[in-house]
């Protein structure tokens, strides 16, 4: 396998405080969702295997370390979801001139929070079922 | 024409030659799962209950499982990509690394058969 290109070395590449600070917490987020992924996979596969496998299933699905992942799977979909759209303009070559950058920063952490506390609040509301 | 040294031939160095495509395909994904994700996360917390009865009419229905469907498809190849590239980048040990990436690959493919035969059971079986 030859060696692949590898993301420039924060030693030697310099890059403004919060521009870096939101692309590693992309990546950080991306793989928490890849968790995410893994919570909806189980899930599915409960459903699919009937009433009462299910049932069981959610002594675990309906703890509360569980709502802890469902708040953290919220919370990292919102930022990965704001953020991804921003790295998409990236890509054009727009925004990014250092003062763009800091300033979408600064927009993409604001409407991560907006979309994460909308959705959670939303999403654990009292619902039959839970 | 070719830049590359000889030495350089000889001992395998420079890029992998596919850096492109992988590139590639995570903003084709990614792009595909901006309407998949946003449409996942609003029917999850739109759904008017999460009893079992409830869930899998929902899961069940034509368009639900088709882009359930699609959307686990896209999502764990998504999720591949983006962990070989975080592997790729602080995993240093060379063994170590092609180790995990092999795993990643295995374990995204076991995931993806899981998801999809789950939501294909739900839609023909109905497990009522």
């Amino acid at each position: 396998m030859r060696p692949r290109p590898l993301s420039p070395h924060m030693s030697i590449y310099r890059m403004s405080r919060y521009s870096l600070l939101t692309s590693f917490a992309n990546r950080a987020a991306g793989a928490g969702l890849s968790v995410g992924l893994l919570a909806l996979v189980y899930w599915l596969t409960a459903l699919a295997r009937g009433a009462r496998a299910y049932a069981r299933a959610q002594e675990v699905l309906g703890s509360d370390p569980a709502r802890l992942v469902y708040a953290g799977v919220i919370a990292a979909f919102s930022y990965h979801l704001v953020a991804g759209i921003r790295h998409l303009v990236w890509d054009t070559g727009r925004g990014m001139e250092k003062a763009q950058s800091q300033r979408s920063a600064w927009v993409v952490i604001a409407a991560a929070i907006v979309l994460a506390l909308v959705s959670g609040w939303w999403a654990f509301r009292a619902r039959e079922g839970v | 024409m070719s830049l590359q040294t000889p030495l350089g031939k000889v001992r395998g160095l420079g890029t992998a030659g596919n850096g492109v495509h992988h590139w590639w395909v995570q903003r084709l994904t990614a792009v595909a799962l901006l309407p998949l994700g946003v449409w996942l996360l609003v029917s999850l917390v739109t759904l008017p209950a999460l009893d079992f009865v409830t869930l899998v009419s929902w899961i069940g229905g034509t368009w639900t499982a088709t882009l359930l469907t699609v959307f686990i498809l896209t999502a764990s190849w998504h999720s591949r990509l983006g962990l070989q590239v975080i592997i790729e980048d602080y995993v240093h040990d060379q063994g170590l690394k092609t180790t995990s990436l092999v795993l990643s690959g295995f374990v995204h493919i076991i995931l993806a058969a899981f998801g999809v035969f789950a939501v294909l059971r739900i839609a023909f079986g109905s497990p009522l």
